[in-house]
C-alpha cells in the first residue's frame, strides 16, 4: 500500500486527472454554449471523434501539434456546421440528428482509420510540456499541475473567458435570450438563427479541440471510438453546471480524477475492478440529484427550433 | 420527428377517408421511406469509392452474407431477437415523449442477472420455468434500474436525457463489477459468468440455427404496437407524449404514467439482454457490450415508432450488421461502415420529411 | 374608404399600406388593406379577435411578409424583411405577448440587440433611460429581473425599449388587456404625450371604449378586411355616442347586438334549493410568478350562472384549476351537492359532475395532432362504452363522435382530421361537447368566447345559457364585462386572488362591478 501514497505516485495521479479532465472540460464548455442558446447537442460525441481523427491526421502529417489542434477544431466545427444547418436552420429534431451524427462519425472515423493506419498504428512523439517556472518545483503539486501542455492552461483560461462572455458581453446576453426567449431576441433585431449557429459552431470547435487533445496529447495516437463516451459526459456536465463554466471545470476534474485513479490502480496492480471507481463520479452525481434534485433550470426553449412568426 | 406528415384529404364528407386516398397515403409513405434509403446507399457508396472499395461488390457481398446465404439469413434472424425487444422498449418510451437513452445499461444488467440466475435455476426446476424466472428477474432488475430517472422526472422534472445517460454509464460499469466480483464462474480464468449449456438455451427453430427468441421478439413488438394504438392505456401514454398539459387537464396521473413508461421500457430492454443470453450467448463475459441501444434508436425513428415498420427496419439493421461483419472479415471493410450507412439514412430521411412537409404547406397556402 | 387621396397627404405618412394581402393555410388573414399612419396621431386599429390585426402588426414589424400589395415608408416602397430592419426604419412594436427575456434584468433586456463583441453600455443606457422616463413621467427598475415585474411594468419596459431606439412609429398590440383600469388610463395619457412629441402610434384593440377615448383616427377591421375608417376631422366633429354607434355599425353590420341582450330573468334564482357547488375558504399558495387565492367562498345553485369578473391574471386561472383539481389547494372545502370533493382527483371530480372548460384550448384542452374523434373523449379514456376491458372500440367512438359533430355543428373535414387544423370556434365546440356530456352538474367556463368570432361567440353564449336552463350550475369566468352582464345572475369580482364583492345582476350592476374592479367598495 505504500506505493499508493508516495509522492511520485500522487503527482502522477493528479497529472493524469488533469489530462483526463481536459477533453471533458472542452466538451462540457462547448455543450454548455449550445444549451445556453437553446440547442441540445447530442452529436457532440461525433464532433469529438471528428476532432480526434482530424487532429491526429493533421499533427501526424504536419508534424506540428498545434496544426493538429487546428485541424481537430476545424473537423469538429465542420460536423457542427452540418448540425447547425439541419437543426438550427431547417429545424429538424435535435435528438435524432444528434444521434445520427454521433453514430455516423463513430463509423466514419473508424473506417478511415482502418484504411489509413490499421497496419502501422503510428504514434505521435510525446508532447512537450510547458513548465511553469517556480510553481513547477513545488513538490507533488508542481509536477501534477504545472508541467502540462500549453493547451491545458488555455483550456482553464477558457473557463474565465466564457464566464466573462456570458456575464459581461452583448454576445452572452444574446445567447441567453436565444435559449430562454428566442422571439424576444428576434424582435430586438438580432438574428436567432445566426446566434444559435455561432453557438453550435463554437461547440463543434471546442469538442473537436477536446478530441484532438485526447488523441494527440492524451494518447499520442488515434484509435476507433477513442472518446469512449467523453462527449456524453460533456452533455452531463453541461446540464449539471446550469450555465456556469466554473462548475464544468469542477465536474471535469472530478470525473478526470476518477478516470485517472482507475488507470493508476491498474498500474499499481490493486485488485479492485476499475469499474468500481468509474462508477463513483456518476454515483456521486446521481445521489446529489436525488437529494437536491429540484427542477433543473434548463433554458426554456432548449430543443425547440425557432421559426419566426410561427402561428 | 413528426409521426405523420400532412396526409388527410380535404374531403368534405364526415366518413372516413376514401380507399383511394388511403392507397395514395400508403404509396406516399413507402416512397418517403425507400427513397431516402436509396439516396443514402448512393452517398455511402461514394464514401466506399473514396476509400478504394467497389460499392457494388460490397453491397452485393453484404446482401449475400446477410440475407441470401442460408447461414447468413439464420444469423440475421437470430440477431433480430434482442433487437426487437429493444425496439419495443424504445417505442413505448418515445411514443410517451420520454427519451430513454439508457438502453445499454438496462440491456447489460438484464443480460448479467439472467446469465447469473439461469444456470442455477435450471438445476432446481424444469428448464422452461427456469427461462421464465430468468426473464422475470432480468425484467424486474432493469425496470428497477430505471426507477431513479423515472422518479426524478416524474416528481422533480429532472430531464431524463441526462439521467438515463448517466445511468447507462453506471449500469455498464455495474454489470462489469457483477461479472468480475459476484457472478464470476470459478471454473474459468477469463472473467465471465457461468455458462448455460447449449441444450438448456432457448430451442432453435426447426432445423435451423435461428433462436426461438425471434418469435418472442416479434410477439413483444406486436403486442407493444397493439397496446399503444388500440388500448386505453396506450392512448393515455400517447397523450402524455403529445401534450403533457392536456394529460394533466384530462385528469391522467402523469407521474404514475411516467414511472410506468420507464418501467415498461426498461423492462423490455432488460428482457432483450436476457433473451440474448438465454437464447444465444449462454454467458456474459466481462467488458462485453454490443452497444445495441444506440444502434436501434435510428431503426425506431425510421419506423416512425410504428411496431410493424420497426420489425422491417430491425430486419434491415440485422442484415446490415451480419453482412457487414462478414464483409469485415472477407473484404477488409470494417463493419463500422454500417454505422455510417445508418447515420446517412437517418439524416436523409429527416431532410426528406422536411422537404415533404414544406411542399405540402406551400401547396396548401 | 381608401386614404390614397392627394399626393400631399401621402407625403405626410410615415408608413402607408397599399392593398396588403396575407394568406395562411385555409384563411385570408389580411385582404387588400390600405392604411395610412401619420406622425402626431394615435391610429386605432379596431377589430375583434381574428379580424387580422396581429397579422398586420406582424408585417409592419418584419415578422411576416405580405403576399400582395406594398408597404411604403416615407413614401417609398420598402419590403420590411426582418425585425431588425423594422427597427432600423424606426418602427418599434410592443407585442401582445411580452417580448422580454424573463431571466435577464431590465437593463440587460434594454441592451439586447447591440453589437455582439461589446460590453453592454450600462452607463450610457442609464442616462438615456433617465432622460426618457423623466420626460414621460414613468419609472422603471433597471436592475430588477423581468420575471419579477408585473405585466404593466413589463409593458412600460417595452415602450421604453422602443423609444430608446428612436422609433418614429410605435405599435401597441392589445396593450390594455393585461392592465388595470388605472393602468389603462395611464397608458392613454402616455400615448397622448408621445404623439405630442411628434411620434406616430398604432394602437390595436378590440375594446370600443378605449378606441374612442385614445384615438385620433380609427380603422375598423373585420375578418381580414378594412371595413371603414373615421378620420380625425370627422372624429372631432362627432360625439362619443355617435362614434360608437358608427363603429358598431361597421363592426357588426347592425345597430345593436339584439340577439345578445340580456334575457335572463333577474332574481330567478331559487333560494330555497340547496346549492350544487359550495366553496368555502378555498386557498391556494402563491408561486414565484403567479398570484395565489385567499379564502374564496361562494355557492352556486342549480340553474344559476355566477360570473367572475376581474382583470386578467388576478387568480382566475388558479380558481378554475383549483376547483377542477388541477392545482393543489392549501385549504378550504369544495362541496359538490353536499359532499366535499377537495381531496379527490381531477378524474373523480369530473365523474361526479364537476366540469371545467379551459381557456387554453390548444395548450391543454386538446392534443393537436390527435384526430377530432379522440379529442371528444380525452377525459373519458378507458371508460365504457367507448372502451371495454381497456380496449378501444373504434366503431363506437366514431359513431358517438359523429353524433356530437352533428349535435354541436362542428365543421371538420373528417373525424380523422387532427384537431389543431380546425378553427378556434370549432375547437371550442368540441370542448363544449366534451364538458357538457352526460352527468354534468356544475360547469366552470373559463373565458369561453376568448378569441372567437362573433357568430361562434353568440353560439357559445347560447350554449351556456341553455346549460343553466337545464338546471346545471354555471361558473362563468370572463374578462369581458359585457358578456358577464348579459348572462349572469350574480357577478363576483376577483382581484389579487380574493373575491372583493358580489353583486346581483340588476340595473346598476355595471357601475357596482366597475367600482369593485378598480378597488372601490360597491
Amino acid at each position: 500500500m505504500n506505493g499508493l501514497f508516495s509522492e511520485v505516485f500522487l503527482s502522477a495521479l493528479l497529472f493524469g486527472a488533469v489530462t483526463a479532465a481536459v477533453p471533458l472540460l472542452l466538451a462540457g464548455l462547448g455543450e454548455q454554449m449550445s444549451e445556453k442558446a437553446g440547442v441540445l447537442n447530442i452529436g457532440i460525441e461525433g464532433m469529438m471523434l471528428a476532432g480526434a481523427y482530424l487532429g491526429f491526421v493533421g499533427a501526424f502529417y504536419s508534424e506540428s501539434l498545434w496544426l493538429g489542434f487546428l485541424t481537430g477544431a476545424a473537423g469538429g466545427a465542420a460536423v457542427a456546421a452540418l448540425m447547425a444547418l439541419l437543426c438550427v436552420r431547417l429545424g429538424l429534431n435535435q435528438i435524432v440528428i444528434g444521434i445520427a451524427l454521433t453514430l455516423g462519425l463513430e463509423g466514419l472515423t473508424a473506417l478511415l482509420h482502418h484504411f489509413q493506419f490499421s497496419r502501422s498504428y503510428p504514434r505521435l512523439p510525446a508532447a512537450d510540456p510547458t513548465v511553469i517556472p517556480l510553481l513547477a518545483d513545488i513538490p507533488v503539486i508542481g509536477p501534477a499541475f504545472f508541467r502540462h501542455h500549453l493547451l491545458v492552461y488555455l483550456a482553464v483560461l477558457l473557463v474565465v473567458v466564457m464566464s466573462y462572455l456570458y456575464r459581461r458581453t452583448q454576445l452572452g446576453l444574446n445567447l441567453q435570450a436565444a435559449g430562454d426567449k428566442p422571439a424576444a431576441l428576434d424582435v430586438a433585431g438580432i438574428d436567432v438563427i445566426r446566434t444559435r449557429t455561432i453557438a453550435v459552431l463554437t461547440t463543434g470547435a471546442l469538442a473537436g479541440l477536446g478530441g484532438a487533445y485526447l488523441a494527440n496529447v492524451g494518447a499520442g495516437l488515434f484509435i476507433p471510438f477513442i472518446t469512449n463516451g467523453a462527449g456524453f459526459l460533456g452533455i452531463v456536465l453541461a446540464m449539471l453546471a446550469r450555465g456556469r463554466p466554473v462548475w464544468v471545470l469542477f465536474g471535469a476534474l472530478l470525473f478526470g480524477a476518477c478516470l485517472s485513479l482507475t488507470t493508476a490502480m491498474q498500474v499499481a496492480g490493486i485488485n479492485i475492478p476499475t469499474d468500481v471507481i468509474q462508477m463513483l463520479p456518476f454515483l456521486a452525481v446521481m445521489i446529489m440529484l436525488v437529494l437536491f434534485g429540484r427542477q433543473a433550470s434548463l433554458p426554456a426553449a432548449l430543443g425547440i427550433p425557432y421559426e419566426r412568426g410561427a402561428r | 420527428m413528426s409521426i405523420d406528415g400532412a396526409s388527410t384529404a380535404s374531403a368534405t364528407a364526415l366518413d372516413a377517408t376514401s380507399a383511394a386516398a388511403n392507397r395514395r397515403d400508403v404509396l406516399h409513405r413507402l416512397l418517403m421511406t425507400l427513397g431516402p434509403i436509396v439516396v443514402a446507399l448512393v452517398i455511402a457508396g461514394c464514401i466506399l469509392l473514396a476509400v478504394g472499395v467497389d460499392p457494388l461488390a460490397y453491397y452485393g457481398y453484404v446482401l449475400e452474407r446477410g440475407l441470401l446465404s442460408m447461414l447468413g439469413i439464420q444469423q440475421t434472424l437470430t440477431r433480430m431477437a434482442p433487437l426487437l425487444f429493444l425496439a419495443a422498449g424504445l417505442i413505448v418510451a418515445f411514443r410517451a415523449g420520454m427519451w430513454n437513452l439508457g438502453g445499454d445499461g438496462q440491456f447489460l444488467l438484464g443480460a448479467v442477472t439472467s446469465a447469473a440466475s439461469a444456470p442455477v435455476l435450471v438445476e432446481i426446476m424444469p428448464v422452461w420455468l427456469a427461462w421464465i424466472c430468468a426473464f422475470v428477474i432480468a425484467t424486474v432488475v432493469a425496470a428497477a434500474w430505471s426507477l431513479v430517472p423515472a422518479l426524478l422526472r416524474a416528481y422533480h422534472g429532472v430531464n431524463e436525457i441526462v439521467t438515463t445517460l448517466m445511468m447507462t454509464f453506471l449500469g455498464t460499469s455495474l454489470a462489469n463489477v457483477l461479472v468480475k466480483l459476484i457472478f464470476r464462474d470459478p471454473g474459468t480464468t477469463v472473467p465471465q459468468t457461468r455458462t448455460l449449456p447449449v441444450e438448456e438455451r432457448l430451442p432453435r427453430l426447426f432445423d435451423t440455427t435461428v433462436t426461438s427468441g425471434l418469435l418472442l421478439g416479434i410477439a413483444a413488438i406486436v403486442i407493444v404496437h397493439l397496446v399503444m394504438t388500440r388500448t386505453a392505456f396506450g392512448l393515455k401514454l400517447r397523450i402524455v407524449g403529445a401534450n403533457p398539459r392536456a394529460a394533466v387537464h384530462a385528469g391522467l396521473s402523469v407521474p404514475g404514467l411516467t414511472i410506468a413508461v420507464f418501467a415498461i421500457s426498461a423492462g423490455l430492454v432488460g428482457l432483450a439482454g436476457a433473451v440474448d443470453v438465454v437464447g444465444v450467448q449462454g454467458n456474459v463475459r466481462a467488458d462485453w457490450n454490443p452497444a445495441y441501444g444506440l444502434a436501434v434508436i435510428p431503426a425506431v425513428f425510421l419506423a416512425r415508432m410504428n411496431g410493424f415498420a420497426a420489425i422491417g427496419f430491425v430486419f434491415l439493421l440485422s442484415v446490415l450488421s451480419i453482412g457487414g461483419e462478414s464483409a469485415a472479415r472477407r473484404m477488409g471493410v470494417p463493419n463500422h461502415f454500417t454505422l455510417v450507412l445508418i447515420a446517412i439514412v437517418l439524416i436523409v430521411l429527416a431532410i426528406a420529411e422536411y422537404v415533404d412537409h414544406r411542399y405540402n404547406q406551400s401547396r396548401k397556402a | 374608404m381608401s386614404s390614397r387621396a392627394s399626393p400631399s397627404a401621402e407625403a405626410r405618412d410615415i408608413v402607408a399600406l397599399e392593398g396588403v394581402t396575407k394568406r395562411f393555410p385555409g384563411i385570408v388573414a389580411n385582404d387588400a388593406i390600405d392604411l395610412s399612419i401619420r406622425p402626431g396621431e394615435v391610429h386605432v386599429l379596431l377589430g375583434e379577435n381574428g379580424a387580422g390585426k396581429s397579422t398586420l402588426i406582424g408585417m409592419l414589424s418584419g415578422l411576416q411578409q405580405p403576399d400582395e400589395g406594398r408597404i411604403l415608408v416615407d413614401g417609398r416602397p420598402v419590403p420590411i424583411t426582418s425585425p431588425r430592419h423594422a427597427l432600423a426604419l424606426g418602427i418599434g412594436t410592443v407585442f401582445q405577448h411580452m417580448m422580454l427575456v424573463p431571466t435577464l434584468t431590465v437593463a440587460e433586456n434594454l441592451a439586447l440587440g447591440g453589437p455582439w463583441w461589446q460590453r453592454p453600455r450600462t452607463g450610457e443606457l442609464e442616462a438615456h433611460v433617465a432622460e426618457i422616463t423623466r420626460s414621460l413621467g414613468i419609472s422603471v427598475k433597471l436592475q430588477a429581473r423581468v420575471a419579477e415585474l408585473s405585466l404593466g411594468e413589463q409593458q412600460q419596459v417595452e415602450i421604453l425599449r422602443a423609444l430608446l431606439r428612436n422609433s418614429r412609429l410605435l405599435i401597441l398590440d392589445e396593450s390594455t388587456s393585461m392592465l388595470t383600469p388605472k393602468g389603462i388610463d395611464e397608458l392613454g395619457a402616455l400615448m397622448r404625450r408621445l404623439v405630442e412629441k411628434g411620434l406616430a402610434i398604432v394602437f390595436i384593440t378590440h375594446k370600443l371604449k378605449e378606441a374612442v377615448a385614445f384615438g385620433d383616427r380609427i380603422s375598423v377591421l373585420k375578418l381580414g378586411r378594412k371595413v371603414g375608417e373615421i378620420p380625425p376631422e370627422r372624429f372631432r366633429s362627432l360625439g362619443e355616442e355617435e362614434i360608437i354607434a358608427e363603429i358598431v355599425a361597421l363592426m357588426f353590420g347592425r345597430q345593436n347586438d339584439e340577439s345578445d341582450t340580456k334575457e335572463r330573468p333577474v332574481g330567478a334564482t331559487r333560494t330555497g334549493i340547496a346549492p350544487s357547488l359550495q366553496v368555502t375558504d378555498l386557498t391556494v399558495a402563491a408561486t414565484d410568478n403567479e398570484p395565489g387565492l385567499s379564502s374564496i367562498s361562494f355557492d352556486i345553485r342549480p340553474g344559476e350562472i355566477l360570473g367572475i369578473a376581474g382583470i386578467d391574471g388576478n387568480g382566475q386561472k388558479q380558481l378554475a384549476e383549483a376547483l377542477a383539481g388541477q392545482r393543489v389547494a392549501a385549504g378550504g372545502s369544495i362541496r359538490l351537492e353536499g359532499t366535499d370533493v377537495a381531496a379527490l382527483s381531477v378524474g373523480e371530480r369530473r365523474r361526479r359532475g364537476l366540469r371545467y372548460l379551459t381557456d387554453d384550448r390548444l395548450g391543454e384542452g386538446t392534443v393537436g395532432t390527435f384526430p377530432v374523434s379522440i379529442n371528444f373523449f380525452l377525459k373519458q379514456v378507458g371508460q365504457a362504452p367507448l372502451w371495454r376491458g381497456g380496449l378501444e372500440r373504434r366503431g363506437e367512438i366514431d359513431k358517438r363522435a359523429a353524433d356530437l359533430v352533428r349535435e354541436y355543428d362542428v365543421r371538420t373535414p373528417s373525424l380523422r382530421t387532427p384537431i389543431a387544423r380546425l378553427s378556434g370556434g370549432n375547437i371550442q365546440k368540441v370542448l363544449l361537447a366534451r364538458e357538457l356530456a352526460e352527468g354534468a352538474k356544475v360547469v366552470i367556463f373559463n373565458k369561453p368566447t376568448y378569441g372567437l368570432d362573433l357568430a361562434n361567440t353568440l353560439a357559445s353564449r347560447q350554449r351556456i345559457r341553455d346549460t343553466a336552463a337545464r338546471g346545471l350550475a354555471v361558473l362563468l369566468i370572463s374578462t369581458d364585462l359585457e358578456e358577464l352582464l348579459s348572462m349572469c345572475d350574480r357577478i363576483a369580482v376577483i382581484a389579487d386572488g380574493a373575491l372583493v364583492g358580489t353583486v346581483d345582476n340588476v340595473d346598476d350592476a355595471r357601475t357596482k362591478v366597475g367600482r369593485l374592479m378598480i378597488g372601490l367598495a360597491a
